[in-house]
């Protein structure tokens, strides 16, 4: 843990930052000494005991420990090739390609010179995760920065070998040319030893959005053809020499602890390696079929607790709200009370919002292999330092001797943060006698032992004057979260506060964090306001918006749609929404059709405005903001976690409904391309509009209003 | 260990030490390293597995080898002949029709089955067929595209 980590403000629906690793091994006493030496060993249990709460890790967004050197970024080969180093992973959200576009851009060479490496701790800048649309905002400028001034560099050296000024020289297509002569020299053959050692100025004229030429514009995915092969590797494929199967005994319920335990069976089976170490118990072998007929071999009785069960979450979670913490949020603006006096319409509402899954096609999987001491872990993880310091304080041993690599991964939307998959992994292989060894989590341990996204009960009340002005808010979110909990409203008398609740499920980031939840409550009030006032909802919301950027999406998005449309038959309705986050503004508008008889609803089309600044890849873009759209209608429509007694009720695709091809509508996107501003991400605001624009337009069409995610619009439908 | 089963895969035949109830799934993936057919849930709900079985589309992780043994196996390696892509994975690959891209090859399969028995889907049957294929990121529309593009390739070279 370096001194230089700051903890920043952070949501504090990101739980899985702050918890323990999931496992907490006593190790075997040998390990120690093997790995460390009498010595040392004493010193790593007085500071890391087993069970004891360590501080939190990796959390900060600070760049005190980014390398000042260009060759710490960037690379060019004697072949002209260019390679990028940056700690962000890909999880299909394409930052490999924008990232190499932006290289390419600001360098001056052809794109498919280009070539990333990403999330390698041992190669890579330190980078604290792939989360909260952080890449666009602080790798966009950095490689910027650092390709500019590699650039000024080969500028310089072509003008002193030339003698003639720097002004006369052009950087283009990966070479140095000098007006009038003609004459070019390749950037490979420019390039000495001193380009990586030279300091990264603070700051660097970089080329403006305006004159971008190869970000800006559609790029396809970066190594695409890998992936429609089968040749791409992810976590799950590798297959190292002599690689392990590994096996882990989860417990029957949330919060069962071993009893006992009888290995006396399973001992006796060829070729299986046994671990037994405090709560974790898990085998590996050459097939995982064996690892799994072993674990089957175990006698293991478990002592199980009480827990809650989802027919209660709700009021368990009001009556459980932390009063004296420092992490709840109160903030007041005007008279909340004169606001309400000033209303000629009042309004109270409760929104409910169910705990969901991330279910990742690719399931939570890692690598483990020692070495003289040394451990790589390779596994499909959001947050490659944070994972590489759990491995090195968990295992006791330096840092530098832990190295964590993150193959492209199968997605994760905020959903593998942690080090879970990748500990069991190393845990595993420290009992293999050198052996790699790969765990790779089965559909129902994802559902059940990765983290949820939380639930929350949002209560809200507000007034309207009778010009169909805000007069009073009042908002109180339990437990789910506090992004996008701010009102972007004009609104003289607020009072917004957030309560913390103790988890009940493990719990944590999701896609756009806790603003899809509280803008589905905010967004939905708005329209209950807007009905009751009898406005136009999108021109009530216009009346109380002065935010010039979330004006723009909302009239983008509704000359678009054609709104206000005139309903061509029974049953249709629509529905708008909007809202700001982490940089970026989003308007989403929604047709459905109900046919109350049959008990049928369907969304028949989304249109989804979007801004982020400059736009650094379009058709990426387009891809990730309709890919948002899409997910955003399974928490909207279907998805929730069913629990009870420690257990997960739907724990398989089977059971646990994800949007599939006859659940999409269609999707239309509209984006606005500011290049006068910086680029923002893109990853998480697109997802937070869609429910409530549907829940508005189930409304529009019949008159009933749903206040809990998921809608289930056709449990609302009369017979 | 007995004496093992035979089994074509992309026009090779195979000799299988798994067990012979051993779902195909985990044959390709932990015996013969074809890794591109993936885990996605084991119970033939998310189509991450797919692969074609004389010709068709068929979830690996629900055929026992015993049974896949008698049939000629396709998996997304055995696609591209010569360096040249199966239209359907240039299709995909010009379309963009992935983010993670970790449900494609199923996709890519589960099309090129559809395809052979519809040279000319209905956007209906493209959405009937592909059901059964999970996509997480949500490419779902270019998938789409892209399978209506590929059928339109394949029509106009069988031409």
């Amino acid at each position: 843990m370096k001194d230089t980590r700051q903890i920043p403000a952070m949501e504090p629906e990101r739980y899985e930052f702050r918890a323990v690793p999931m496992h907490q091994f006593a190790l075997e006493r040998r390990d120690f000494f093997k790995l460390l030496g009498a010595g040392l060993a004493v010193f790593a249990i007085a500071k890391g005991a087993p069970g004891q709460e360590t501080a939190p890790r990796g959390l900060g967004f600070h760049e005190e420990d980014w390398p000042k050197e260009i060759g710490g970024w960037l690379h060019i080969g004697e072949d002209g090739s260019v390679t990028g180093f940056a700690g962000k992973v890909e999880v299909g959200q394409n930052v490999r390609t924008s990232l190499a576009q932006t290289i390419a851009d600001e360098l001056k060479v052809p794109l498919a010179s280009v070539r990333m490496v990403l999330g390698d701790t041992m190669l890579t800048p330190f980078d604290a995760g792939t989360f909260g649309s952080r890449s666009m905002p602080t790798m966009t400028p950095q490689f910027r920065k650092v390709a500019a001034a590699a650039r000024n560099y080969l500028v310089e050296k072509a003008a002193k070998q030339w003698n003639v000024p720097t002004e006369r020289l052009t950087a283009a297509e990966g070479a140095i040319r000098e007006a009038g002569s003609g004459r070019a020299v390749r950037y490979a053959e420019l390039v000495r030893e001193d380009l990586w050692s030279n300091r990264i100025p603070a700051e660097e004229k970089v080329t403006l959005p305006v004159d971008w030429s190869v970000a800006g514009r559609d790029a396809p995915k970066v190594e695409g053809r890998s992936f429609v092969t089968g040749g791409h590797r992810y976590t799950t494929d590798l297959r190292p020499d002599g690689m392990l199967y590994g096996k882990i005994l989860r417990p029957p319920s949330f919060g069962a602890t071993v009893e006992s335990y009888d290995d006396s069976a399973a001992k006796a089976m060829k070729d299986v390696v046994l671990v037994h170490d405090g709560e974790f118990i898990g085998a590996a072998a050459p097939s995982a079929a064996l690892a799994q007929q072993a674990l089957d071999a175990l006698r293991v009785r478990w002592k199980e607790v009480p827990q809650v069960s989802d027919k209660e979450i709700y009021s368990y979670l009001k009556k459980n709200a932390k009063v004296e913490t420092e992490d709840r949020l109160r903030q007041a603006e005007g008279s909340i009370d004169k606001g309400f006096a000033a209303a000629a319409h009042k309004l109270s509402a409760t929104y409910n919002v169910a705990y969901i899954a991330h279910a990742p096609l690719e399931p939570r999987c890692g690598v483990a292999h020692w070495k003289d001491g040394k451990l790589t872990v390779w596994t499909g993880t959001q947050r490659p330092f944070a994972v590489r310091d759990d491995l090195a304080a968990t295992f006791h041993v330096p840092e530098k001797d832990v190295r964590v690599i993150v193959p492209d991964t199968g997605s994760g939307y905020g959903g593998k943060h942690t080090s879970d998959a990748g500990m069991e992994a190393a845990r595993l292989a420290r009992a293999a006698g050198g052996r790699p060894v790969q765990v790779v989590w089965t559909r129902e341990e994802e559902f059940t032992w990765a983290y949820f996204r939380p639930a929350g009960v949002i209560e809200v009340k507000s007034g309207v004057s009778a010009d169909g002005k805000l007069t009073a808010w009042e908002f109180h979110n339990y437990h789910s979260g506090m992004s996008g909990i701010e009102a972007p409203y004009e609104v003289a008398n607020q009072f917004t506060e957030y309560h913390p609740v103790p988890l009940v499920l493990r719990s944590g980031s999701y896609r756009g964090l806790a603003a899809t939840a509280n803008h589905f409550a905010r967004e939905t009030h708005m329209d209950e306001l807007a009905w009751m006032a009898q406005a136009d909802p999108l021109q009530f919301r216009l009346n109380n918006l002065k935010d010039a950027r979330l004006r723009a999406v909302l009239e983008a998005g509704a000359a678009k749609f054609g709104w206000p449309r005139k309903k061509a038959a029974d049953g249709q309705g629509f529905g708008v929404a909007a809202g700001s986050e982490k940089g970026s503004y989003v308007a989403t508008f929604a047709e459905v059709r109900v046919n109350p008889r049959g008990g049928t609803f369907e969304v028949v089309k989304l249109v989804e405005a979007f801004e982020c600044g400059a736009i650094v890849n379009p058709d990426g873009l387009r891809n990730q903001v309709a890919g948002a759209m899409i997910q955003g209608l399974g928490g909207a429509l279907f998805e929730a976690i069913q629990f009870e007694k420690g257990k997960i009720a739907n724990n398989r695709f089977s059971s646990y409904r994800v949007p599939r091809f006859r659940d999409v509508p269609e999707i239309v996107t509209v984006l606005l391309d500011r290049k006068d501003l910086p680029s923002a991400g893109a990853g998480e605001t697109p997802i937070m509009a869609v429910a409530p624009a549907i829940g508005n337009a189930f409304y529009d069409a019949t008159r009933v209003r749903l206040r809990d995610l998921p809608l289930q619009p056709e449990h609302h439908l009369a017979e | 260990m007995d004496k093992g089963i035979e089994i074509e895969i992309n026009g090779r035949t195979f000799t299988a030490e798994s067990p012979a109830e051993t779902p195909l799934l985990y044959v390709l993936r932990e015996e013969l390293g074809l890794t591109g057919t993936k885990y996605g849930c084991g119970e033939g709900m998310c189509g991450a597995c797919t692969v074609l079985v004389g010709g068709v589309a068929r979830r690996s992780c629900q055929i026992p080898l015993s049974v896949a043994a008698g049939e000629a196996i396709t998996t997304i390696e055995g696609l591209e002949k010569n360096g040249t892509l199966h239209p359907v994975q240039q299709a995909f690959l010009d379309a963009g029709a992935f983010q993670c891209a970790y449900c494609t090859p199923g996709m890519i399969l589960s099309s090129v089955s559809l395809l052979k028995a519809a040279p000319n889907p209905s956007e209906e049957q493209i959405v009937q067929s592909l059901q059964g294929n999970i996509c997480r990121c949500g490419a779902h529309p270019r998938i789409v595209a892209a399978v209506r593009s590929a059928a339109t390739k394949l029509q106009e070279q069988a031409r």
